[in-house]
């Protein structure tokens, strides 16, 4: 798509656009007589939209994507969950990072249909119903973490998970266990700061 | 990307049935490399056959005679293995020295080891030479391509690739088998003849046949297991490929050379044992000098591309360095069983 900074179009996101023709497809798919295909289908035609139920930040959700659509796609363009970046969309940068049954990974590089029955977290999951941040969010607005911010979400998540999988245990140990995450704007002492200050946190 | 068909079979004939029944079908298990090769539009399966459903492919054992790993088990899960740490080093540390953890939570290991070239002309199909890709298509990467990223062992004339894991390595150094099952029936794979040389037919990577499916990996525990080492060296310190690497582990008899094995990541077509280099040290009293002299054997046949000649001394010397680790370790042991 050709882009024109000059000529922005009034009242065109690009985000209601996808977040829109998601909602249509996932309708679609719902109730498409032969296309609303039973949870799990065993077997799903290039072409057809397929069922795919998990627990998305606490909520059961489903949705129909086809075989090709990635998580990330799944939760920004069908879900409208835009909090989870797309940076590389090939695994190099980590800005796609959610938690998936607890683990970090590359939301980027997941089938959405592979996710049936899976608990994700994506950074909308993280502050509490009032609104309290998480404590690795508190720690990285408090450590000044970030600048422009769009790796922010992805290194909260895999920060969360580094201090999970118990590999938080030094700097050393934060920046190889952390290498999954880019931030262009090098933010990365201020990012271990954050994530050896939660870790003393939560051990103290 | 292009569309796929998706297959979610719970059983290994299952999932055979449905990979042998389609010549355009693969399998897919972490996906980490299928789905960047799919998007990349380097691989187009017209149909998916997700075998992650398949439990019984997760676990893993570390016996005291035999290390098994299921194919399905992941790669962040065995490397935090405390006992596989202590029984074999190497077989860890080439694990987490490898991707992101991003990556290893996801990646299993009978996909690592399958784990497809990272050859810049082979990932990027706006190079219409590539023998792997497109056979007869030619070689973007000989005929004027660059390549410092390419392998100086094993290539041919029709393609220098480099097989890019780094697991295999230890895999290989240790006599690693690799059981299977396919259409034909079961088969027990020494891992040294999983993968194929390029040759003239470099789209032919491993000796698998269509619908075979990897079972699990064996590794029989030799005494030069515990004294092993994987050191990689990469152009960033975290996250990166090998530029060289090497596996290694020593079996001691007081300074006398008992057992040594040795194998090269990140300059070779495939998972490399380095056969010569294991016999300058065999039944000699170890000593940097010694274990330099290994390095340098190591790479006596290597031939270098344009840019990539680098590789030699950075290998040779990689290969020395593992080797004193090694030996370090083994003298460790040695001091704890007195």
């Amino acid at each position: 798509m050709a882009r024109d900074p000059a000529h922005p179009r009034p009242g065109f996101s690009r985000r209601i656009f996808l977040g829109s023709s998601g909602a249509v497809a996932a309708g679609a798919g719902l109730a498409g007589g032969a296309q609303a295909q039973a949870q799990q289908d065993p077997a799903v035609a290039p072409e057809a939209l397929s069922k795919v139920t998990f627990t998305l930040n606490g909520k059961r959700r489903t949705l129909a994507v086809e075989p090709r659509t990635t998580l990330v796609e799944a939760l920004r363009d069908t879900l409208g969950m835009t909090g989870t970046k797309i940076g590389c969309n090939h695994g190099q940068c980590g800005a796609c990072t959610v938690l998936m049954d607890g683990r970090r990974v590359n939301s980027c590089l997941i089938l959405a249909l592979t996710t049936e029955g899976a608990e994700i977290v994506t950074v909308e999951g993280l502050a509490d119903p009032g609104g309290t941040l998480h404590p690795m969010q508190a720690a990285f607005a408090e450590k000044d973490a970030f600048q422009c911010g769009y790796c922010t979400p992805g290194q909260i998540l895999s920060a969360i998970g580094c201090i999970e999988e118990g590999h938080a245990g030094s700097a050393a140990e934060i920046r190889e266990y952390m290498s999954g995450n880019l931030c262009r704007c090098g933010a990365y002492p201020n990012i271990v700061a954050a994530i050896e200050a939660v870790r003393d946190e939560q051990e103290g | 990307m292009d569309n796929f068909a998706f297959f979610r079979p719970t059983s290994v004939a299952e999932a055979i049935d449905l990979a042998s029944g389609d010549q355009k079908r693969d399998f897919l298990a972490g996906g980490t490399t299928m789905v960047d090769l799919m998007k990349l539009a380097v691989q187009r399966p017209g149909g998916l056959v997700d075998i992650t459903g398949i439990k019984e492919l997760e676990s893993y054992e570390i016996g005291p005679g035999r290390l098994r790993f299921g194919a399905l088990a992941r790669m962040a899960v065995v490397a935090d293995d405390a006992d596989l740490r202590e029984a074999c080093p190497a077989l860890t540390e080439a694990l987490w020295k490898a991707a992101s953890p991003q990556l290893r939570n996801v990646a299993r290991l009978g996909g690592n080891i399958l784990q497809r070239t990272r050859c810049p002309y082979f990932r990027d199909t706006a190079y219409t030479q590539c023998n792997k890709r497109d056979p007869g298509s030619g070689c973007a990467a000989l005929e004027g391509g660059v390549t410092s990223l390419h392998a100086i062992l094993g290539g041919s004339e029709h393609c220098v690739a480099m097989y890019p894991g780094d697991w295999a390595q230890a895999l290989i150094a240790f006599d690693a088998e690799v059981r299977t099952r396919g259409p034909g029936g079961s088969r027990t794979i020494p891992f040294a003849d999983l993968h194929v040389l390029p040759g003239d037919s470099p789209e032919v990577e491993t000796i698998l046949e269509k619908g075979e499916i990897i079972i699990s990996i064996e590794v029989p525990v030799v005494p030069a297991m515990r004294a092993s080492h994987y050191l990689k060296a990469r152009d960033r310190e975290s996250y990166a490929f090998a530029s060289a690497s090497a596996a290694v582990g020593l079996e001691l008899d007081g300074e006398t050379v008992k057992d040594a094995r040795i194998a090269l990541g990140g300059v070779a077509s495939v998972p490399w044992r380095a056969g010569a280099a294991e016999e300058v040290l065999r039944g000699r009293t170890f000593s940097e000098a010694l274990a330099r002299e290994a390095g340098r054997a190591a790479f006596a046949d290597a031939t270098p591309l344009e840019h990539s000649a680098y590789k030699i001394p950075l290998g040779a010397d990689v290969v020395a360095g593992a080797l004193m680790t090694a030996h370090a370790r083994a003298r460790a042991g040695a001091k704890g069983e007195d």
